[in-house]
């Protein structure tokens, strides 16, 4: 239990998605413009990172690993991310059209956000590790909890970013830096802050 | 038709480079570029997998139904990066360990999907493979110049040798620590875009 809550708290901010890994930026970069839109993504991908991360897990331990097909997974994981996307598209539709209509296109956009690709690279690394390292992924629990953690921390980066671009429309910015310029750098004195977790020992 | 061919390959490499302009592919730009050996290598994986499956989607691109051709798309790019990815494992392993997820990253690199969406679907194979070229090698030029920054000034060193002699350390010179760090890499690739829109102002947002 204690490895579950130490790998939660670390994948939220120690090993952040996009500040340590810039991963997900894509998205990160062209959908934060203001605060509402960024929630609405960022619970989206909580949502199918959550869903994507255990079924990959599964498939690796229980399936390419017996077999020793491993060099497949890219394949079969991006296969299970592109299913699963498409599949909570439908569902969303279904049964909360509201919350459809305001997630937009952005669900089936999920599908190539590389946060959630690289969550599951990252844990077929993480499934080899030594078991008393803190970042090891042993147990299909640990599996949720890594998810659910760099869901969250990708989550928190893009509504922080939305809100800080939503007052620099106040500011008088140098024209070619203005736009996407000042974002990267904005960005990057928001990755130094992220630093300081870093020395943080759980 | 040559002639558009050769507008494919040279656009995209300064006017409307996927980096700077595009802003695709951010992720792989940003993490790999640390050294320069990692840069060069991504760079020209991704080269080749953007022009081959670049080919590949525009001989297929009248036979596939539009509902499904995300995922169409998305095996044929996941088929080339695995054979790269085999490919590295087998002749460069220690700079195969180095790019680590990244080179896997590929997949859902966005340049990738970009080209085959705006590009691809629309054209013929001689122009798609130009194309896949051109934003390879723009892609390529802009990690180049961000790993060449922050090797040289965060460890002194360029593609492992030292460039940066040791009277200069004697003297107190010392490697700027942060140039290596994430955060370094955002902001050069911020200074860069400075300086890319600042030469062509048409690009300036108002």
């Amino acid at each position: 239990m204690e490895h579950f809550f130490s790998l939660l708290v670390r994948s939220i901010f120690v090993d952040n998605m996009i500040f340590a890994f810039f991963l997900g930026m894509c998205s990160f970069l062209a959908v934060s413009k203001n605060v509402k839109t960024a929630l609405g993504l960022g619970v989206a991908v909580i949502f199918v990172q959550l869903i994507t991360l255990p079924v990959n897990y599964l498939l690796q331990t229980k399936v390419l690993d017996p077999l020793g097909l491993g060099f497949l997974s890219f394949i079969l994981f991006i296969a299970v991310i592109a299913g699963i996307v498409q599949l909570v598209e439908m569902i969303v539709e279904k049964f909360s059209p509201s919350l459809y209509a305001s997630l937009g296109i952005f669900l089936p956009l999920i599908a190539v956000n590389c946060a959630i690709m690289g969550g599951s690279l990252f844990m077929q690394q993480r499934i080899v590790m030594d078991a008393t390292n803190s970042q090891a992924i042993t147990c299909f629990g640990d599996s949720i909890a890594f998810a659910l953690g760099s869901g969250i921390g990708w989550a928190l980066a893009i509504v922080c970013l939305a809100a800080i671009r939503e007052k620099l429309e106040y500011a008088d910015v140098p024209k070619p830096l203005k736009g996407i310029g000042i974002t990267f750098i904005t960005v990057g004195l928001m990755a130094m802050a992220f630093m300081c977790f870093s020395g943080l020992s759980i | 038709m040559a002639n558009k061919n050769n507008e494919a390959l040279k656009q995209p490499i300064w006017v409307n480079n996927p980096v700077v302009v595009q802003i695709l592919g951010i992720c792989s730009a940003l993490a790999v570029t640390a050294q320069l050996k990692p840069a060069i290598v991504m760079g020209l994986s991704v080269t080749v997998i953007v022009a081959m499956s670049n080919v590949i989607i525009s001989l297929l691109r009248n036979t596939i139904p539009n509902r499904i051709r995300i995922i169409v798309q998305l095996v044929v790019v996941a088929a080339l990066v695995t054979i790269v990815s085999e490919i590295l494992k087998a002749f460069a392993y220690d700079v195969s360990v180095q790019l680590s997820v990244y080179i896997g990253l590929i997949i859902t690199n966005c340049i990738l999907m970009g080209r085959l969406e705006a590009f691809a679907m629309q054209n013929g194979p001689a122009a798609s493979f130009m194309d896949g070229i051109g934003n390879g090698l723009g892609y390529a030029a802009i990690l180049v110049v961000v790993a060449f920054v922050r090797e040289l000034l965060g460890s002194g060193k360029l593609l492992g040798f030292q460039v940066i002699p040791q009277w200069c350390y004697d003297h107190g010179y010392m490697n700027n620590g942060l140039m290596i760090m994430p955060p370094m890499a955002l902001i050069l690739v911020g200074c860069i875009i400075w300086f890319h829109r600042s030469k062509n102002k048409d690009l300036q947002e108002k």
